[in-house]
């Protein structure tokens, strides 16, 4: 039986330092890689295989497998893209890693670029965080320094640069496709598959596209083995993975437990709701998941535990928000990013999202009307399934979902304000600093 | 494009509550043509030869030049302060492209700017959970105590508001950026002290990062020249090394390897 709680990649968040090399070497940093580098790029392939890894920015897709897509008998070059592009709403996992361990990264880049024999790397990483980038920049030159990346690496012949490229404000860019025609100079929109990245990625070459927790899971995995890294989580969801607890909550933050672990338990450690207070609903991976509610307070939080509750794992972004919130504003919250964010390409997200923005302002403000909650849904079935990539399908999640749980409060947008309802002071974390205090 | 669709500024405020200023639902559609373009009726530029070698320069680093075209765009916000007709044209010459591809990347990401920005960019997150937890109230606040709109800088060129979607610390909600460093779980009165000290030049330090530097200078980073400063600020912030505090209090950890190899032979089969 294992621990509640695992930190792995989580283990150095709180070292002095810890995003200097050599810190992160004091800790056995780089003992992966010089493990892998001993065997055939094909045996890690196989060794991440068995670890059962499964893709950690949303989908689950088994990491190894992904990596086996990759042909090698194209004699076009490899490329390993690192979706560093975290900003699914409610999702901050990610971002902390590459601030505080950016080696835990980049070792598992060399790795996985290794693997797929790849001589040259990326990392996208969102152009708002600029410290990361930072962080990142030098990581990655310290790595060069040491003789992990560049010409040689530790002698074995293997050569791979790694080059941090930052971007520009798209949320879309973390959409793998988008990310593509983001990072050879376009404007980030999704391609249509097939061809699949694999066969035909960036520069039409063979690509690896994976996110950051899922690479950064590598490297502990050939340190101590796939039956280790399995030996946690469930059956068909192996391993450690981080939790981002946000939201009403006494104590947020993140916490890395084996998969399966449920928001009860969380909360547990998380010193539940904030006092006063109860759970209403919340996300179980950022804001393209279908709501939950408290009822679904013991679902394992695995890949297959949230999709039978007709949700999705996703990032496991759990945004946990009490009663005094009102689900008509939040919905149109995310609604409005998803609108800002909408690459433009195909219509129904295009067009759709403008028109879930100005039903949903309405029913805020109280003054919905007849039909508007029907024509919000069907809004929503004519865009599902409707788009080139998933930004559109994830614009119905929040609305579909909340209406099956909150209709009444939708009809309650056809006569009264949501603030009237929910007055949106309650909600606020600052809620005792005194009313139209002044700097 | 996301720009593009951006309401006019001050034309809706976020809602702290009670009074939407705007006629709800049916406000005027604007078309997507009245969006302030590139303003091509500035000429001077600050872009010279030796930035154009810094700009060759960010393009040999890629497999393919035009990957550069991201970065390079920073680089010249960084010399100009924002996206000007000069630093299209210095791109699209030294990638072959027409100064229409450098617009219309230019145009579809948020964080190039077609108006001047100030010296500092002040964001505040008012996505859904942020917004709940008190960023509009931040962001609002914000708006009264500087006088501006969305997307507006004040007078003395100091500081360009604007309303962010999820930054990616929703653990630390609300969370306002200054020039995309950390200002975490921040207040509306912290909110206005920092923005007050940036104004008279105090030294402010994020919650998260370094001291912070200027808005152009930041965006020299973002191009790909670093500025020495990665080894300031801490490692993470509190609510990061919850998890690992609560286990280093109960004793919890990852399984030994050592273990797991004794009790399961099944490593062996992966050979």
């Amino acid at each position: 039986m294992t621990d509640t709680l695992t930190p792995v990649l989580t283990a150095n968040w709180g070292d002095e330092r810890a995003w200097k090399i050599g810190n992160y070497e004091r800790r056995g940093g780089y003992e992966g890689l010089r493990t892998a580098l001993r065997m055939e790029p094909s045996e890690v392939v196989s060794l991440v295989k068995d670890s059962g890894l499964r893709g950690r920015g949303g989908a689950g897709f088994p990491t190894g497998m992904k990596w086996s897509f990759i042909p090698q008998d194209n004699p076009k070059p490899k490329y390993l893209v690192v979706n560093a592009d975290e900003s699914e709403p409610g999702t901050c996992k990610d971002i902390p890693l590459m601030m505080a361990s950016p080696h835990t990264l980049v070792e598992g880049v060399i790795i996985s670029a290794y693997a797929i024999r790849a001589s040259t790397a990326f990392i996208y990483v969102r152009g708002e965080v600029l410290h990361v980038v930072r962080r990142l920049q030098q990581a990655v030159r310290e790595a060069y320094s040491a003789g992990y990346v560049g010409k040689n690496v530790l002698g074995t012949g293997y050569d791979l640069d790694i080059i941090v490229h930052a971007g520009a404000g798209a949320y879309i860019c973390g959409e793998e496709t988008a990310l593509l025609d983001s990072l050879e100079g376009r404007r980030g929109q999704p391609r249509l598959r097939p061809p699949f990245p694999a066969v035909a990625g960036l520069y039409a070459s063979p690509t690896v596209i994976n996110n950051v927790e899922s690479i950064a899971s590598v490297p502990s995995i050939v340190r101590n083995g796939a039956a280790w890294f399995s030996s946690m989580g469930t059956e068909k969801s192996k391993g450690m993975t981080i939790y981002s607890l946000s939201g009403h909550v006494t104590h947020p933050g993140q916490f890395e437990a084996p998969l399966g672990i449920t928001l009860r338990e969380l909360l547990g450690l998380a010193g539940g709701i904030r006092e006063g207070h109860e759970l209403k609903f919340w996300t179980p991976g950022g804001s393209s998941t279908p709501i939950l509610m408290p009822e679904h307070l013991d679902v394992p939080l695995d890949y297959e535990g949230v999709a039978a509750q007709k949700s999705m794992l996703g990032t496991k972004a759990l945004q946990c928000f009490d009663e005094t919130t009102s689900v008509v504003r939040v919905v149109l919250r995310w609604t409005e990013f998803y609108k800002h964010e909408s690459c433009g390409k195909c219509t129904p997200c295009r067009e759709g999202t403008w028109w879930l923005v100005q039903i949903l302002h309405r029913l805020e403000a109280g003054q919905g009307q007849e039909g508007d909650i029907d024509k919000l849904l069907d809004l929503c079935e004519n865009i599902l399934g409707r788009s080139f990539c998933a930004l559109g399908d994830g614009a119905t999640s929040p609305i579909s979902s909340a209406i099956k749980y909150f209709r009444d409060e939708f009809e309650q947008g056809m006569h009264t304000p949501a603030w009237e309802l929910f007055p949106y002071e309650r909600s606020t974390v600052f809620v005792r600093e005194p009313a139209g205090a002044q700097a | 494009m996301a720009e593009l669709m951006e309401p006019r500024p001050g034309a809706t405020g976020r809602h702290v509550g009670g009074n939407t200023e705007e006629p709800v639902g049916h406000g005027e559609m604007k078309s997507y043509f009245d969006e302030p373009s590139l303003d091509y009726e500035v000429t001077e530029t600050l872009i010279d030869d030796g930035v154009r070698e810094e700009l060759a320069s960010i393009a040999a680093r890629y497999p393919q030049p035009r990957s550069a075209l991201l970065p390079m765009l920073h680089l010249v916000q960084s010399v100009e302060g924002r996206v000007t007709p000069a630093g299209i044209e210095a791109c699209a010459d030294l990638l072959g492209l027409s100064t229409a591809d450098v617009s219309g990347v230019a145009t579809f990401y948020t964080m190039y700017k077609r108006r001047p920005v100030g010296k500092y960019h002040v964001g505040v997150c008012t996505t859904s959970l942020c917004a709940v937890m008190g960023g509009d109230e931040v962001y609002s606040r914000l708006q009264e105590h500087l006088g501006i709109g969305n997307d507006e800088t004040t007078e003395d060129g100091a500081i360009t508001l604007e309303h962010l979607e999820c930054n990616a610390a929703c653990d630390m909600a609300p969370v306002m950026m200054v020039n995309w460093e950390f200002f975490d779980q921040t207040t509306p009165r912290r909110a206005c002290e920092v923005v007050d000290a940036l104004r008279t030049g105090e030294e402010v330090r994020a919650t998260r990062g370094a001291r912070v530097v200027t808005w152009q200078q930041a965006e020299r980073v973002l191009a790909g020249f670093p500025d020495g400063r990665a080894d300031e600020g801490p490692t993470s912030g509190p609510t990061s090394q919850l998890g690992l505090r609560i286990a280093g209090e109960r004793g919890w950890s990852a399984p030994d390897p050592a273990d797991v190899r004794t009790t399961d032979d099944s490593s062996e089969e992966t050979k």
